[in-house]
């Protein structure tokens, strides 16, 4: 409570910021942490409880006692200044209630699709969209694969146009790099706007 | 790291917080940055064993993430005795980045040309 006990900041201690890595469960988010990760992705575990949700947010948990959920994340050393985390949602449908915290303080996302079942990425788009979270969606082309161009799928996901579609190989590190620096040129191009974001006010709709 | 499945693994790691699940403080984020105050305040009871192992993880600064990582513990845990070290004086933490509506463009750069250089 009181300020007196928070003692002077260490200079070597970083600054940090976050970008989340998105989709369907198995569409390869860990895959891309560690592509561009300069440590072996990490995994830890936030335990669940079920107090202090919100009723909505419970919606398909069937599990209620407290149990865990892995988080997979990793580590870009930007400068000595600053440290970019990229975390990788938890993808069973059952965990979504926890993107919300998770999302608290992102810079933005990545939304990755596999072609061969993209309505398994679809509730992420939508938990981004409603939430006015910039993002930027990543194709994972099987074998690094790629059937349909990139208008195809932003038709098939019913995508605004200004959203971004990037074919991408989640296994190659320049591949997912550029995912990374399309979503940080939007953000930029969004700032110079001076607008507060892409989609909208940053306040959707709750359900 | 060896829990087993991702999800349902009950959790028993509370008993190391005496039985407390919420933490005291909002201070600790996923990416609040932690460092171990060194040397250690001379007053205050000796630390437990689990608060010695995280004062030995973040003699140099560490993300509250990584630190539940490498001692394997879940984060809520971990944050809960973060608490006791932080009120006890014996680590300093450093928020994350703060993100206001109108977006940061000196650091949106800076990580542009940092990830430039992957």
């Amino acid at each position: 409570m009181a300020d007196s006990d928070t003692a002077v900041r260490p200079p070597s201690a970083p600054d940090t910021v976050k970008i989340l890595i998105a989709g369907g469960f198995g569409v390869g988010k860990t895959t891309m942490v560690g592509s561009v990760s300069e440590i072996t992705p990490l995994s830890t575990e936030e335990a669940l409880t079920v107090a202090g949700l919100d009723v909505d947010d419970l919606a398909g948990v069937e599990e209620k006692r407290a149990t865990t959920v892995a988080l997979d994340f990793g580590r870009i050393t930007i400068g000595q200044e600053l440290v970019l985390y990229l975390f990788g949602t938890p993808g069973q449908q059952r965990f979504w209630f926890m993107w919300n915290d998770l999302a608290i303080g992102a810079l933005g996302a990545v939304v990755l699709i596999d072609v061969r079942r993209p309505e398994s990425s679809f509730a992420a788009i939508d938990f981004f969209e409603r939430r006015g979270i910039p993002f930027v969606v990543g194709v994972n082309g099987f074998h690094g694969r790629h059937p349909y161009p990139p208008e195809t799928i932003r038709d098939a996901l019913a995508l605004p146009e200004h959203a971004q579609v990037l074919l991408c190989d989640a296994r190659e590190r320049g591949s997912c790099r550029d995912v990374l620096l399309a979503l940080i040129d939007q953000l930029i191009a969004s700032a110079d706007r001076s607008g507060p974001g892409i989609f909208g006010d940053g306040r959707g709709p709750r359900s | 790291m060896n829990g087993g499945d991702a999800a349902g693994r009950l959790v028993r790691p509370f008993t190391l917080t005496g039985g407390r699940t919420r933490p005291t403080r909002a201070d600790f984020t996923l990416i609040s940055t932690v460092t171990a105050v060194d040397p250690p305040p001379e007053w205050g009871s000796r630390p437990q064993p689990e608060h010695t192992r995280i004062l030995k993880r973040c003699a140099e600064p560490i993300a509250v993430a990584e630190l539940a990582a490498l001692l394997d513990l879940p984060v809520s845990v971990v944050v809960i005795m973060l608490c006791d070290l932080l009120e006890a004086g014996r680590i300093t933490v450093r928020p994350p980045h703060p993100l206001s509506r109108t977006p940061d463009l000196e650091m949106l750069q800076k990580v542009r040309d940092g990830l430039g250089r992957l």
